[in-house]
């Protein structure tokens, strides 16, 4: 491990480790240096690794332990190549790259050494492939084929390990193991939970967390993939399929708003797994646990057939019989008390449609599932930089101080926060956090729970304050709640204020005020304007109520008389309130856009259909229509999206993150800093967490039973002190500030 | 027919297995320890321990060694002190160890199975680590064993069940000169017999004071008797010089 910090250092230049912080404060920019391989000239970054090198010249060397995400082990030995004037062969992964140097990546010589790491390492891996579940794309069973042996040498006993339990989702077989140490490294650095190690040495050496308890990093899953054996593989996908049955669909992932690329595997009419795909401006490699072992959710609680209520009771029905009855009460009711609820996970297709809907009628009165659906969250819907994700997700790793107020990253964007962490790690920057104190992963300074802690940093009262203004890349992430608070419209004035005492935070070249979302159909809802605007509320309680997935709605807020139509993929919440259930789609089996918090609009892919008589949402947002007599002028998904195309632009610009410029988003933060009541004690009241359990915040999640199971392997371990309770985390407090 | 060829197929296949090669397995070593802990009422974490006042004074002059960001460098030193303190490294001195030094337990939990010295397991009062590496080998370490096991009525890596005595067997002691060596606690016993190491081990029983060293009457390492070299004094300035310069 030593040498691995050693290595890391020479070809990340980063610290080893979680706790310690560096003396280095600017990031070094290493000059170019020209090396041969396999007499392929190669220009590359001086301190990278061979292994990198031979990438760019299109040679890819065989490897189990390096991993380009990850710091450097060394530990395989698989990756040994020839370096010309060298006595040894050397490993790639660790040796840093020189100029002028020859590297050989395929001589009978290096075969032969190859051949004999990979005998030694299975010298002690099980012949169990038959009932493996990597078995088929595990790292070791393909390249056996090249460096393998048909027979083994080995008489003796092959070593035995018993496997650990480390919680429901990460099932272990640590015979398997080659202690490559990827899983303890993405926990320790990536994760930062830092559960896991290595126990004992030589021939003892084990991978595990020494004491019996369960991973609790929101990243855990990840080590699945990185496992290059069938050591760590997944508890609930086990024994259920092989990669060569599954049907592969390039996706996206809706359990939070960084909209994380994913691949959903599955086989007939089931979705069997979900794993991520690579993109580096979002979700690099990596999808959060909720991502990618909620899938289970999808086969339970669906709805799948139109339902009445009928008495206490739902009676199932036709589509024809419930889209006729809806569209009576629909037209019957006075347009301004008809209200359609967009939910959290509403894409914006259907969106589109369903503010067509209720335009075509005479309603204006849309509403987002928030905390306070009756109203606009505080930071509006005229700019969009009030409420979208400005820095952008890979540009945080250039942040020098970064200041959070009112959300927990871990639990609303899990992702987001292990590049958050990025730059900690190299020491580089500081962070402080107003709100709850909650662990992260990195040390932060508390400077408050209230919302008045802003103030105190834009009127210099905290020490922090000197950090943030000083910084030449400050970042302000705002929490999705904050805007929907009752109190909102006051904080974030605050954040306003407080963005106006940064002159670094707004300009030409850099926008670090980001509101985070947590929900993934909340900047699409934002971009089309699906509020409720002056003359809604007005006009006393709603007669009718549309909701589009609104699960989060409080019963409160519908008033008892009122006609309710769910539409969804669930039975959960708003279910149970409905007259009549219309059957949507789960983001598995539809094609439709989401919009990510950075306001980046990406496609999903139908990967099974939905099930029963269940329907894309936007075509049952149209055929209400006609059936409501006032047909929506599209047919097709291709006019659907040239409607959204007017509407917003940004929603068909798929992959783009479009920025406001440096102008407007001055303007946005001036209309904030003037939105304030300023009412005395209005700054008083604490954040509201918007993800109060991260395993299950959504229809999806609520319904996966994996997910229940981890969200108790997690509340067992707090509860037996394993793991440190969030409101004592690693913090530094308030009086250390 | 078809069964007969297939007879013939095996016998074949089994004769042909014997002439290629003999299996020889040899007898799996398995380590003496675990590298996962088990809950036990002895060792669990709910069990309490913390530096005593003059430790946590010695553990913060350790600490004052490493500058603040790197305070995790005081591990091993700090594990030592816990262990002189609590008589082995228990699941809380690693859990209080990881606190003071502000790491994730695990970090300490990976040193301390790493490093045999850090015992995980009780001990007794006096643990008695006996050198068996070559050079003690060959100066009789197997009856030293041999008697310490005889003598105390346990096996290597078991204690007495009084709690007095652990026995286990060390790689090098480092003192192959006076073997064969054996350290109790922290202390060399060094050119033992079976006859003076039933009477260390009743000694230390008994409770009487012990002289640690060579038991065999010679200082340290120097030869028993006479020295035999060196015997005469050294030459001064201007040995073997040229007279003419």
């Amino acid at each position: 491990m030593f040498r691995a910090a050693a290595q890391r250092a020479i070809v990340k230049r980063g610290l080893p480790g979680g706790i310690s912080r560096g003396f280095c404060s600017s990031r070094a920019i290493a000059k170019e240096i020209e090396l041969f391989v396999d007499g392929k000239a190669v220009q590359i970054e001086e301190g990278s690794a061979i292994i990198q090198a031979a990438e760019k010249a299109g040679v890819t060397i065989p490897r189990f332990c390096y991993h380009e995400r990850l710091g450097i082990a060394g530990n395989c030995r698989m990756c040994l190549v020839e370096i010309e004037k060298s006595p040894k062969l050397a490993a790639s992964c660790a040796m840093p790259v020189g100029p002028g140097m020859r590297v050989l990546t395929d001589t009978p010589k290096i075969k032969q050494a190859r051949e004999g790491v990979m005998e030694f390492l299975l010298a002690n891996h099980p012949l169990d492939c038959p009932i493996c579940d990597q078995g088929g794309e595990c790292d070791l069973q393909d390249q056996s084929m090249r460096y393998g042996s048909d027979r083994g040498r080995f008489a003796e006993n092959k070593r035995a390990v018993e496997d650990k339990d480390i919680g429901p989702l990460v099932k272990t077989t640590m015979t398997r193991c080659i202690h490559c140490t990827r899983c303890v490294r993405f926990i320790n650095e990536v994760a930062g939970t830092g559960e896991l190690g290595t126990t004992g040495r030589g021939n003892d050496m084990q991978i595990g967390t020494y004491v019996q308890r369960p991973l609790v990093s929101e990243l855990s899953g990840n080590i699945i993939d990185l496992c290059p054996v069938g050591a760590l593989t997944s508890k609930p996908y086990a024994f259920s399929a092989r990669p060569w049955e599954l049907k592969n669909t390039e996706s996206i992932d809706v359990t939070d708003a960084l909209g994380s690329n994913i691949r959903v595997d599955s086989r007939g009419e089931e979705v069997m797994r979900v794993i991520p795909r690579t993109n580096d401006e979002i979700n690099e490699e990596w999808i959060s646990d909720k991502a990618r072992f909620s899938n289970d959710g999808l086969k339970r609680q669906r709805l799948t057939t139109p339902l009445v209520r009928v008495g206490d009771k739902f009676e199932p029905t036709t589509w024809a019989d419930a889209l006729g009855l809806v569209a009576e009460r629909l037209t019957k009711t006075e347009p301004s008390r008809v209200r359609a609820v967009a939910g959290d996970l509403a894409d914006a297709e259907s969106l589109v449609a369903l503010k067509d809907l209720m335009n075509a009628l005479g309603s204006e009165n849309l509403a987002i599932d928030t905390m306070n659906s009756s109203r606009a969250p505080a930071y509006g819907v005229d700019i969009r930089s009030n409420y979208s994700f400005n820095t952008g997700i890979a540009n945080l790793e250039e942040a020098d101080a970064v200041l959070l107020i009112g959300t927990n990253p871990r639990h609303e964007a899990a992702v987001l926060n292990a590049r958050l962490r990025k730059p900690y790690l190299e020491g580089t920057t500081q962070y402080a956090l107003i709100g709850r104190a909650v662990d992260l992963t990195f040390d932060y300074q508390h400077v408050g729970s209230t919302a008045k802690a802003i103030d105190a940093l834009t009127n210099d009262e905290h020490a922090f304050s000197k950090v943030l203004k000083a910084a030449q890349r400050p970042v302000v992430i705002v929490g999705g709640a904050v805007g929907e608070l009752d109190s909102g419209a006051d904080a974030m004035a605050a954040v306003a204020r407080l963005a106006q005492s940064v002159p670094a935070l707004v300009s030409d070249s850099w926008n670090g005020l980001s509101v985070l979302q947590y929900a993934a159909g909340r900047t699409a809802a934002l971009d089309i304007g699906f509020v409720p605007n002056g003359q809604s509320s007005a006009n006393g309680q709603p007669k009718f109520v549309y909701l589009l997935g609104a699960d989060e709605i409080r019963p409160a807020e519908i008033p008892n008389d009122a006609f309710v139509v769910y539409q969804g993929h669930h039975g959960d919440a708003g279910a149970h309130l409905a007259d009549v259930v219309l059957p949507g789609a789960a983001y598995t089996e539809k094609s439709v856009t989401f919009v990510n918090t950075e306001g980046r609009a990406q496609l999903t892919r139908q990967a099974v259909n939905p099930p029963g008589a269940a329907r894309d949402d936007w075509k049952i947002v149209r055929a209400l229509s006609e059936a409501a007599g006032m047909a929506l002028p599209y047919d097709d998904v291709n006019a659907l999206r040239a409607r959204m195309a007017d509407v917003c632009p940004s929603l068909v610009h798929v992959g783009e993150r479009e920025s406001t410029s440096a102008e407007i988003a001055k303007l946005g933060v001036q209309q904030l800093a003037e939105g304030g009541s300023g009412r005395a004690g209005s700054l008083d009241s604490g954040f509201v967490s918007a993800v109060a359990d991260f395993y299950m915040s959504d229809v999806v999640s609520r319904a996966s039973r994996t997910m229940a199971r981890a969200s108790a392997s997690v509340a067992k371990a707090r509860s037996s002190g394993l793991v440190a309770d969030d409101a004592s985390g690693q913090s530094t407090s308030e009086a250390s500030a | 027919m078809f069964a007969k060829f297939r007879q013939g197929m095996l016998c074949a296949a089994a004769a042909s297995r014997n002439a290629q090669r003999q299996f020889s397995v040899s007898s799996a070593v398995r380590s003496d320890a675990i590298f996962v802990h088990r809950d036990t009422p002895q060792n669990n974490p709910s069990i309490p321990f913390e530096f005593d006042q003059k430790n946590m004074q010695e553990a913060k002059k350790i600490m004052a060694k490493y500058p603040p960001q790197y305070k995790k460098a005081a591990m091993i030193p700090l594990l030592h002190l816990a262990q002189k303190q609590n008589g082995w490294t228990s699941i809380s001195v690693m859990n209080y160890v990881a606190k003071l030094i502000e790491v994730p337990p695990m970090r300490v939990y990976e040193v301390a199975t790493f490093y045999t010295m850090f015992n995980r397991n009780p001990v007794g009062k006096y643990f008695l680590q006996v050198c068996t590496t070559t050079p003690c080998q060959l100066c009789g370490s197997s009856k030293i064993v041999e008697t310490i096991e005889n003598h105390l009525g346990i096996k290597v890596g078991e204690t007495t069940s009084d709690k007095l005595f652990t026995l286990v067997e060390v790689e090098c002691a480092g003192a192959c000169v006076n073997a064969p060596v054996i350290s109790v606690n922290d202390d060399y016993f060094e050119d033992l017999t079976p006859g003076a190491t039933v009477k260390l081990l009743d000694d230390l029983k008994a409770g009487k004071s012990v002289t640690r060293g060579p038991v065999s009457g010679r200082k340290n390492c120097e030869p028993l008797g006479q020295p035999t070299t060196l015997t005469t004094p050294p030459p001064g300035p201007g040995f073997m010089v040229r007279s003419d310069l």
